[in-house]
């Protein structure tokens, strides 16, 4: 990522850029473990959307779609707060992680 | 209608902040400010003026609610004095590192301790490397001018940087004088519409103010900043002459006194400079080829210019009303004997200290520096660089 | 009352890439609160975890008006912010139709601690605002250091536990009681475990004329010391002990908005947590004691106050 020059910067260290933190990836602090959406044991409850500190469940229309890799931390929050007696997300091993923390 | 009307520097400051009515007012009474905050807290209760003013519970507050009055777009002013200034200090920094032109009257007095509410400069010495422009005055009229013209100078567009102004506590804020008040509307118009650049209020941009920086991102903010200031100098410059053809008083970075054919001279700025008038003036008559140079602007140092009107002088005394512990020098001292270093010949250039907490410094105290520029001069040696004036030793 | 799926559909102020710990309790509140408004919003942040988290140049989080200046003045920066929209609209220079929302954020440090009086003072003046404090009990962002609303008994790098001491030796201040000392409209206490709870009261703030203050428990896995998957289990055991009773008191009418079914012993909170861990020391028994009793105490007369 090229960094501007002082004379690029906007005055008053504002960032007009808003929401551009997407870019970083915080899927690659992962390690060790990684949740796993099962779709078939899913109540569309919402509450793993709800507690995942870093915005890693996977919405499309109104469903829980599974889980954004990108971002997830494999925290298990989501997991755990996941009402089914079985389920509908469980925390698995993960070997590798991705490589880049940066989507540029 | 210009008119003559007979007020201290506090109602002065006041009645320019009548006239341009700025958006929001933010302030916290000290002594010797404390009548701008009350006689602004008056006029809002007397519906004369239609910007906000709010009475935060500290000063510390007063700039936070200065700075995010500033940031959501619009005109801000406050006042404060030493104690209130300092307690300030950290958000003076912000205040610029964001480009806020907020302006501050600071009606100067001294820090404890030992506590004393008299006039002296060292709250806002204490600030100059803050960001802030700052600018002083003589007396209620130059008082009453550059607060008016520090709206001018830190809201353009290139400078964006707040301003001080500073005038001396009691001695000119509670000191009467009468003084040429301008027409309400044409101040209101010299002033301007406040030109917004990014504000907070425009929700349609969602930026991200005063976000954090590591060390890659840093220096070039800084480097940014300092652009805002170093751009103000024209501004000054123009902002002064048009004051002048407006209202026929024209400003700029420094004024000269009896210095046409003057070989010593004396720096000084604010009140004493009134003082030290009067004894050049005194001097001249005895024949003594002597001069005073007034710096208006302290911040940015005009340091070309003051270094150019100086560099034909046999001797110079810049006389300081703060000091700088264990530094070489005060800080006005220091910035002018630096501004000489490039010229293959320099005057000798002295420092005194006076005037620290209130003490009087009076025709005869510029007398004896006088005599002592003048044996500097003859002798081409100089004994004590550094002294004090009207201290019992 | 609204369903987490409509919530899901909504915009989200606070994005995805933040830096806050896995586990982190900060970005489940602010996921709630920031959707208790749909008018558009300028958030003052004071320093600590969030801002850092969220806005480390050239990469910010916020996909709202944002604004930081220190770590003792969001309350008086966002006063500020809210002074000038109400000149402007006096002085017609913005719409009269234009409605804006303003928050003050910090953390217990910048809330409780340091930034106490800037809040006092905008509290006081009736600013048009609501400040949400996040109480994750520690300086966390600068390493946890102990700060006013740090328990009893719990171990922080200024307060640590050792041969010689227990960790904290003093009472958690109780700062919501404070905000109602200052007779301001709405005051409440809040988790994010009971989402339903903190948009309804984070709506009410939104929603009262003049100054509202919600002070929210938030769980810190890094300075707690817990499994960091447990952090809605632990809020949960907050509430069943009474630890952090969930209550609000409207125009002076206290109302406790969950009562448990059983209150359970404070050890249940104390025990998952690394912090309080030297606390099974036997020479420690009477800090355990004594949580439990100034609990019982907070508990008996936030009860009473709701009868009244
Ligand atoms: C005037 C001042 N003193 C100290 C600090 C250092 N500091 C920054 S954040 C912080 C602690 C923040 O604690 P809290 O408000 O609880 O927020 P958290 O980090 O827990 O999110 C401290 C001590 C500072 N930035 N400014
Ligand atoms: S493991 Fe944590 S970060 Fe990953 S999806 Fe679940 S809650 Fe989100
Ligand atoms: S918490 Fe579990 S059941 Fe509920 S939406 Fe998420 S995956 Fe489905
Ligand atoms: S230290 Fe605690 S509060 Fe701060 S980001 Fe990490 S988990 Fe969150
Ligand atoms: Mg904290």
């Amino acid at each position: 990522m090229k960094k501007e020059t002082w004379k690029e910067l906007t005055i008053g260290t504002i960032n007009l850029d808003a929401g551009n933190s997407v870019k970083n990836l915080t899927g690659t602090w992962r390690s060790g473990k990684k949740p796993q959406f099962i779709e078939e044991k899913c109540i569309q409850c919402f509450f793993c959307w709800l507690y995942c500190p870093h915005s890693a469940i996977l919405v499309e229309g109104d469903e829980v779609k599974g889980i954004n890799y990108d971002y997830c931390t494999g925290c298990g929050m989501c997991s755990v707060e996941c009402p089914p007696k079985e389920k509908a997300i469980i925390m698995v091993k993960e070997e590798a992680k991705l490589a880049e923390g940066d989507a540029e | 209608m210009s008119t003559l009307k007979t007020l201290n520097g506090n109602q002065a400051i006041a009645e320019a902040v009548r006239q341009i009515d700025p958006d929001v007012m933010a302030a916290y009474p000290i002594t010797p400010s404390t009548a701008i905050v009350e006689t602004i807290a008056k006029f809002k209760a007397d519906g004369l003026i239609t910007g906000e003013f709010v009475c935060p519970e500290s000063e510390h507050s007063a700039m936070s609610v200065c700075i995010g009055a500033s940031s959501a777009g619009g005109r801000v002013m406050t006042a404060t004095a030493s104690q209130g200034l300092a307690l300030m200090w950290e958000m003076l920094y912000i205040a610029a590192g964001l480009r806020l032109p907020i302006v501050a009257a600071i009606v100067n007095r001294s820090l404890s301790a030992p506590i004393n509410i008299h006039g002296d400069h060292s709250d806002t010495m204490g600030a100059r490397d803050s960001g802030w422009i700052q600018i002083y005055s003589e007396n209620c009229q130059e008082a009453y001018d550059n607060f008016i013209q520090a709206f001018r100078i830190g809201e353009d567009l290139k400078v964006r940087t707040p301003v001080f102004v500073g005038l001396d506590g009691f001695i000119i804020s509670h000191s009467l004088e009468v003084i040429q008040v301008e027409d309400d509307a044409k101040v209101k118009k010299f002033v301007g519409e406040y030109k917004s650049v990014y504000p907070l209020l425009d929700t349609s941009r969602k930026m991200t103010v005063g976000p954090i920086d590591f060390t890659d991102y840093y220096f070039e903010h800084k480097r940014n900043q300092m652009e805002g200031i170093e751009n103000a100098p024209p501004v000054i410059e123009a902002v002064g002459k048009e004051f002048g053809q407006k209202f026929g008083r024209e400003y700029g970075f420094f004024e000269e006194y009896r210095m046409d054919d003057a070989e010593l001279c004396i720096v000084v700025m604010s009140s004493a400079a009134g003082t030290c008038k009067d004894a050049v003036d005194e001097l001249r008559s005895d024949g003594k080829r002597i001069g005073l140079l007034k710096p208006r602007i302290f911040r940015p140092f005009p340091h070309e210019k003051i270094a150019e009107a100086l560099k034909k002088m046999k001797a110079i005394a810049v006389l300081d009303r703060s000091s700088s512990p264990g530094a070489f020098g005060a800080p006005l001292f220091t910035e002018v004997r630096s501004a000489l270093y490039d010229y293959a010949e320099r005057p000798h250039i002295v420092n005194y200290v006076y005037g620290l907490g209130g003490r009087d410094i009076k025709v005869e105290h510029f007398k004896e520096v006088a005599l002592k520029l003048e044996k500097i001069a003859e002798t081409g040696k100089v004994e004590e660089i550094y002294g004090y004036i009207n201290l019992r030793e | 009352m609204a369903k987490l799926k409509d919530l899901a559909a909504m915009e989200d102020r606070l994005v995805a890439g933040h830096g806050m710990c896995l586990g982190c309790g900060i970005p489940l509140i602010f996921r709630i609160v920031l959707r208790a408004t749909e008018d558009p919003l300028i958030i003052a942040n004071a320093t600590g975890c969030l801002e850092v988290c969220t806005t480390i140049f050239p990469r910010t989080s916020w996909n709202v008006t944002w604004i930081h200046s220190a770590f003792e003045n969001a309350a008086s920066t966002i006063a500020g912010v809210e002074s000038m929209y109400k000149a402007l609209k006096n002085k017609g220079r913005i719409p009269e139709d234009k409605k804006i929302k303003f928050l003050g954020v910090g953390g217990d440090g910048g809330t409780y601690d340091i930034g106490l009086q800037a809040l006092s003072g905008a509290m006081e003046r009736g600013h048009d605002i609501v400040y949400v404090c996040y109480d994750n009990n520690a300086y966390a962002n600068t390493g946890g250091q102990r700060s006013s609303a740090t328990p009893l008994g719990a171990s922080a790098t200024t307060s640590p536990e050792g041969t010689q001491s227990p960790g904290k030796l003093q009472r958690k201040k109780d700062l919501t009681k404070i905000l109602v000392a200052h007779n301001i409209p709405y005051v409440a206490q809040a988790s994010p475990n009971r989402w339903q709870d903190l948009y309804k009261k984070a709506q009410k703030a939104f929603e009262t004329e003049g100054p509202a203050f919600l002070n929210v428990l938030c769980f810190c896995p890094t300075e707690w010391k817990y499994d960091e998957s447990q952090g809605i289990r632990l809020a949960q055991t907050a509430l069943d002990t009474c630890v952090w009773p969930l209550y609000e008191v409207e125009n002076g009418k206290y109302k406790i908005n969950y009562i448990p079914k059983e209150k359970k012993p404070v050890l249940e909170w104390i025990k998952p947590q690394g912090r309080f861990r030297h606390l099974f020391k036997e020479e420690n028994a009477w800090v355990l004691e004594e949580y439990q009793k100034q609990v019982d105490e907070d508990w008996e007369e936030l009860n009473k106050l709701a009868k009244l």
